[in-house]
């Protein structure tokens, strides 16, 4: 048990690092995509660094390794920061942040930066992408898996719902869906925009294998990626129960932070939150 | 024209396009096809019997069939996507730009029954939109070709290719335009017949179309040179400039909205480098009226005899 803990309070120290990365990103810009790159760092820590997925910095094209699809684009800064920790790219990119000819940008784009697996940005593309993926394995009896974090708002999105039934079809015990579901899209709540609800009834009426959690308990998270890998004939969703703007109070819950421009005094705050006891990178 | 069509002057598209996909399968064991539940329209069925497991069918979901395969192809598939035309570029749209063309992905889009070819079915079954949508995205390959030979050859010659290449394919029998093998290369026009007063610049099934308005002006004594430009994009930018240099008259003639597509492409060309003038032959931006493929281009003026007038008409003014 004892290593297990230090794992998970390792894993909180990491994501704090992230986070205080994306907060170094968005003040270099101005604005940024707090409350759902936010939302999602703590998962995105666990798959790089709670010994999920099987990837090398010095080789990111690797063919064997897994893949993660940031299907949400505007949440990828969080995988930036994540790739930064993993040393995929220098941690100068951070303050290049959506400079004239960045590689750092507020959507991800696969040939600027490695570890990123593929482009994104226009919601509802990325679990065909990660079907694709899995099939992809599948055909050359590979063993690597692919992760794809979605949005709840991009579920209104109708191609989420193909692509639900393509995995279904074609068995993708090797596809893992994690649903950053911090119930706010851009103009409110999820559930007055376009109600998802039940959500879990309806993956599982798609034959998705379902497991809710906690996104923000990393013991949780841990637990359910290990559980997808298992995999067998079916896809599995992790509908992951997020705070949008997760680490930073006055940005947390609040759906103007889904697109936010950053003042000084409240950079500052932003990292004396994220930053708490432990030493983030300067 | 109903009915049987004279084998030895007409080919079906769909079965030339069929039998490349099933012979290809061999030479490229990384070969995927997708199609989107048209499997037997668009004749991969013989492929998928003889490579199940490379043979993906997602039902109706063409945003889905497209995403899927961009997937594919960043794991190191070629993957070939049979698709009708405007359900591939307008519904897919987005995901040919943002996931096969942005990535710059090894995926080839096969579009069938482009245009016309499906003319009973409709504006919502056709397509005239497509080059100028697809000739908009930076890098994609653009090919149209003629007949069924050339439809095989550019098959063949897009999965030679590395990177995104879009197919814009016919449906039934076409006018044979090529009866012996010849050299297909993208990019690079062919030139089917000399001729010094007019320069037909097609593609498609309109190809067969200018050679024979080729034929009618002939017998008038008036000489037109016939170019297939397969390949709208990158066009061959000095095989239309040798047409603007020898001829007093350029038509282009394409089944394909006038804007946009191969007329507005030689357009570009010569607008920055010769004078020339141009008449361009294509569906004259409107949605068109219904009907049997062959009765609705010549109601269209999307045949030889329009050709041919519109060049006299002009040559006899100037």
């Amino acid at each position: 048990m004892e290593a297990k803990e230090a794992m998970i309070a390792g894993l909180e120290q990491q994501s704090r690092k992230i986070k205080c990365h994306i907060v170094e990103m968005f003040n270099a810009a101005g604005h940024g995509h707090f409350g759902g790159s936010l939302s999602c760092t703590d998962i995105v820590t666990t798959l790089y660094f709670g010994g999920i997925m099987r990837v090398d910095a010095a080789n990111p094209k690797w063919a064997d390794r897994d893949r993660l699809i940031i299907s949400k684009g505007h949440g990828a800064p969080a995988a930036y920061g994540a790739l930064v920790e993993k040393g995929f790219i220098p941690q100068k990119w951070v303050k290049e942040y959506e400079t004239l000819g960045a590689n750092l940008s507020t959507h991800p784009n696969m040939h600027a930066i490695p570890g990123i697996d593929i482009s994104a940005g226009s919601l509802g593309h990325g679990l065909s992408i990660g079907a694709g993926m899995a099939l992809a394995a599948k055909m050359d009896s590979k063993d690597y898996h692919v992760y794809v974090i979605l949005g709840d708002g991009e579920l209104a999105e109708g191609a989420i719902w193909e692509a639900a039934m393509a995995s279904a079809k074609y068995k993708l015990g090797n596809l893992t869906a994690i649903v950053d579901r911090n119930f706010l899209c851009v103009g409110g709540s999820t559930e007055d925009v376009m109600p998802v609800e039940p959500l879990a009834d309806k993956w599982q009426a798609f034959g998705w294998r379902v497991v809710m959690i906690d996104g923000h308990d990393f013991a949780q998270i841990h637990a359910a990626l290990i559980g997808s890998k298992a995999g067998g004939n079916q896809p599995t969703v992790i509908i992951a129960n997020t705070t949008k703007g997760c680490g930073v109070s006055f940005m947390a819950n609040k759906r103007e932070w889904h697109g936010h421009s950053i003042s000084e005094e409240e950079y500052s705050q932003a990292l004396a939150e994220l930053r708490g006891d432990c030493k983030c990178t300067e | 024209m109903h009915g049987v069509m004279d084998s030895s002057k007409y080919k079906k598209i769909r079965d030339a396009f069929g039998a490349t996909v099933l012979e290809l399968g061999e030479k490229y064991p990384d070969m995927v096809v997708l199609t989107a539940d048209l499997m037997y329209p668009t004749r991969t069925d013989k492929f998928a019997q003889k490579y199940p497991q490379r043979f993906i069918d997602v039902g109706v979901a063409e945003q889905n069939l497209v995403g899927i395969a961009a997937g594919l192809a960043t794991c190191g598939k070629i993957p070939l996507v049979a698709d009708y035309a405007n359900f591939l570029c307008l519904r897919a749209g987005e995901q040919i730009r943002n996931d096969v063309v942005y990535t710059n992905l090894n995926v080839k889009l096969a579009a069938l029954s482009s245009g016309l070819t499906f003319g009973v079915g409709g504006p919502s079954h056709q397509s005239y939109e497509d080059v100028s949508l697809m000739r908009a995205l930076p890098g994609l390959i653009v090919i149209v070709p003629s007949d069924a030979k050339e439809t095989g050859e550019a098959v063949k010659a897009a999965m030679e290719y590395n990177g995104p290449v879009f197919l814009r394919l016919g449906r039934d029998e076409e006018k044979i335009v090529y009866h012996d093998e010849f050299k297909f290369r993208i990019g690079k026009a062919i030139t089917l017949k000399e001729g010094e007063d007019v320069a037909v610049i097609a593609n498609g099934p309109m190809v067969a179309e200018a050679v024979a308005a080729a034929e009618m002006l002939a017998m008038e004594g008036i000489s037109a040179q016939v170019v297939n430009m397969h390949t709208v994009k990158p066009i061959d930018q000095a095989a239309v400039f040798a047409c603007a240099d020898k001829a007093k008259l350029i038509i282009t003639v394409e089944e394909h909205n006038v804007v946009g597509g191969l007329g507005s492409a030689v357009l570009e060309v010569l607008a920055e480098r010769r004078s020339c003038p141009v008449i361009r032959i294509g569906i004259p931006d409107v949605f068109p009226i219904i009907g049997p493929t062959f009765e609705l281009r010549e109601h269209l003026g999307l045949c030889a005899a329009n050709i041919a007038a519109a060049a006299k008409k002009h040559l006899q003014s100037s």
